[in-house]
């Protein structure tokens, strides 16, 4: 416990929470090590994106404890929760439609202590990794296609240099071409060094991508294990999620 | 009845004055509104206390142009205070909240102003006294002013909001007030800053206009009346819409009263305002959504 190279990321110990009088959460526990990609599956309405939202600070729970290396982030706003280091990039992207490309990234990365060099080279870099998106710099968000404004949440949530990005679904509703190229930008991410919890219905890509893997129902984790052992034998996948 | 082109020309430089200056007034309540949902009806009272601090100020000083800057930062940081006590607490609720709050501050704001000045108009002395000669009229270089320097703080607004990194801060907020506190930006800052700004504007405003009319407590009930059928018009929370609507009303006032009275013509905003409800409700100068 007192060693520092064992400190998970996040952690998430037992936590709960409530949309009005409805129990959403029923006392998640999961941990996300530094520079890992880790999968959290189950069928819709079982609180995935819950628990993305309660690391990411929109959602408070109403009981245990969200741990952002070592220290406890329960009731920090969101806002403080994004510069610590923790990218959002949620179901829907909600991209700022009336914004362009650019003041989205903007968004991001206009924050205090960063430098004008080192704003231009993490412009750089996702320009690089999305050229896309340097074609139109200066175009509306919303006039993008979804697969363009997929990419440009994610690079969005780059720009606070995020030691963990939260991804919701980042492959629905995108054609096959798209798909594989988010599972690219994970292995990039994965590269740089960013965690990642991925909450996917694409079961394959998730299995492929993720080191480890959560599977949810009804607001608990019902099975953790590597993703190699899910691969070889997807017995839990087809009890959980009933595929 | 024929129409005068000297008359119509006067009319239009007359329309286009009071047109600035409802923009000026009409803008902090659209952004306002824009950014928070909130239609704020005490939006008058901070145009009235904004006349006040310059009259107070301006006894103090006697320098109009301090006057102006004070007031206007004095009432952002009543404006600041507003939105904290009152408002950051009802947020998220139903709007109707909201509206009620604020007219109970309009009552307070206007009640204290009475108490504290008492119910006899005062003067705020122009900066110049000026005049230059429209056709058969003396018309006083100050009112030229007025507008250039209404027009002068609405371009710094804008141009404030199209580059600067708050400016990118509170559109993002407008849009998507949650995916902008998970983007890091420090939305509870930027809603306390829109409302003073908003506050500040209209300060501004009363300052601007004091010289034209006499200051008094009620000051701001004809002014908030017409900004809230411009913001109506322009579109909800629609700055560039506001300024259009500001203008075209005012036009279509000074033109209509070369027929009828000014107190008259003011129906003519009315019936704007009316068939704008009943054709385009989302306001005159946006597309329709589909």
């Amino acid at each position: 416990m007192s060693e520092t190279s064992a400190q998970p990321l996040v952690r998430v110990e037992n936590i709960h929470t409530y949309y009005g009088k409805s129990h959403i959460l029923h006392g998640v526990s999961l941990e996300v090590g530094k520079a890992e990609v880790v999968g959290l599956l189950g069928r819709n309405g079982v609180g995935k994106s819950t628990t993305l939202k309660a690391i990411a600070g929109l959602v408070h729970p109403s009981q245990g404890e969200v741990l952002f290396e070592g220290r406890a982030i329960t009731q920090l706003a969101a806002h403080r929760l994004a510069r610590l280091g923790i990218g959002y990039v949620p179901e829907d992207r909600r991209i700022f439609r009336l914004l362009s490309v650019i003041e989205n990234l903007r968004t991001g990365l206009d924050r205090h202590g960063v430098t004008k060099v080192r704003k231009k080279e993490l412009l750089d870099k996702v320009y690089e990794y999305f050229p896309v998106l340097a074609e139109r710099r200066n175009q509306a968000g919303g006039t993008l296609s979804g697969g363009e404004q997929q990419m440009l949440a994610i690079a969005r949530s780059m720009m606070l240099e995020p030691k963990i990005i939260l991804l919701d679904e980042p492959t629905e509703g995108l054609m096959p071409r798209m798909i594989s190229q988010i599972r690219e930008i994970i292995g990039v991410l994965e590269q740089e060094e960013v965690a990642v919890l991925l909450v996917e219905q694409n079961v394959p890509l998730t299995l492929e991508a993720a080191r480890r893997i959560y599977i949810l129902e009804k607001g608990m984790v019902r099975h953790h294990a590597p993703a190699s052992e899910l691969r070889a034998d997807a017995t839990a996948i087809h009890q959980y999620m009933g595929v | 009845m024929e129409i005068a082109f000297d008359q119509l020309l006067i009319q239009t430089i007359n329309g286009i004055v009071t047109g600035m200056i409802l923009a000026l007034v009409a803008s902090g309540l659209t952004l306002i509104f824009g950014i928070m949902d909130v239609v704020n009806f005490a939006h008058g009272e901070l145009f009235m206390l904004g006349a006040y601090a310059g009259v107070v100020v301006l006894a103090a000083t006697g320098d109009f142009w301090i006057a102006l800057v004070a007031a206007s930062l004095l009432i952002a940081l009543l404006g600041a205070v507003i939105y904290l006590t009152t408002l950051r607490p009802l947020l998220g609720r139903d709007p109707l909240t909201t509206i009620l709050a604020t007219f109970g501050v309009s009552l307070v704001l206007q009640n204290y102003a009475l108490w504290q000045f008492g119910p006899v108009a005062r003067k705020i002395q122009e900066p110049f006294t000026g005049h230059f000669t429209l056709f058969y009229l003396d018309y006083p270089w100050y009112r030229l002013v007025i507008a250039l320097l209404s027009a002068a703080i609405i371009g710094t607004l804008w141009l404030f909001l199209k580059i600067s990194t708050f400016g990118v801060w509170i559109r993002a907020t407008t849009q998507d007030r949650v995916m902008a506190q998970a983007m890091g930006i420090p939305v509870p800052w930027v809603l306390t800053v829109v409302f003073a700004i908003g506050a500040a504007m209209a300060g501004a405003s009363g300052v601007l206009f004091g010289p034209l009319v006499g200051v008094n407590h009620a000051m701001g009930l004809d002014w908030i009346l017409k900004a809230f059928i411009v913001v109506v018009i322009g579109g909800m929370g629609n700055l560039a819409g506001s300024i259009a609507a500001s203008i075209f009303i005012s036009l279509l006032e000074a033109y209509a009263s070369l027929w009828v009275s000014p107190a008259q013509a003011i129906i003519v905003s009315f019936v704007v305002l009316i068939l704008t409800l009943l054709f385009r409700p989302t306001g005159l100068f946006v597309p329709t959504p589909k």
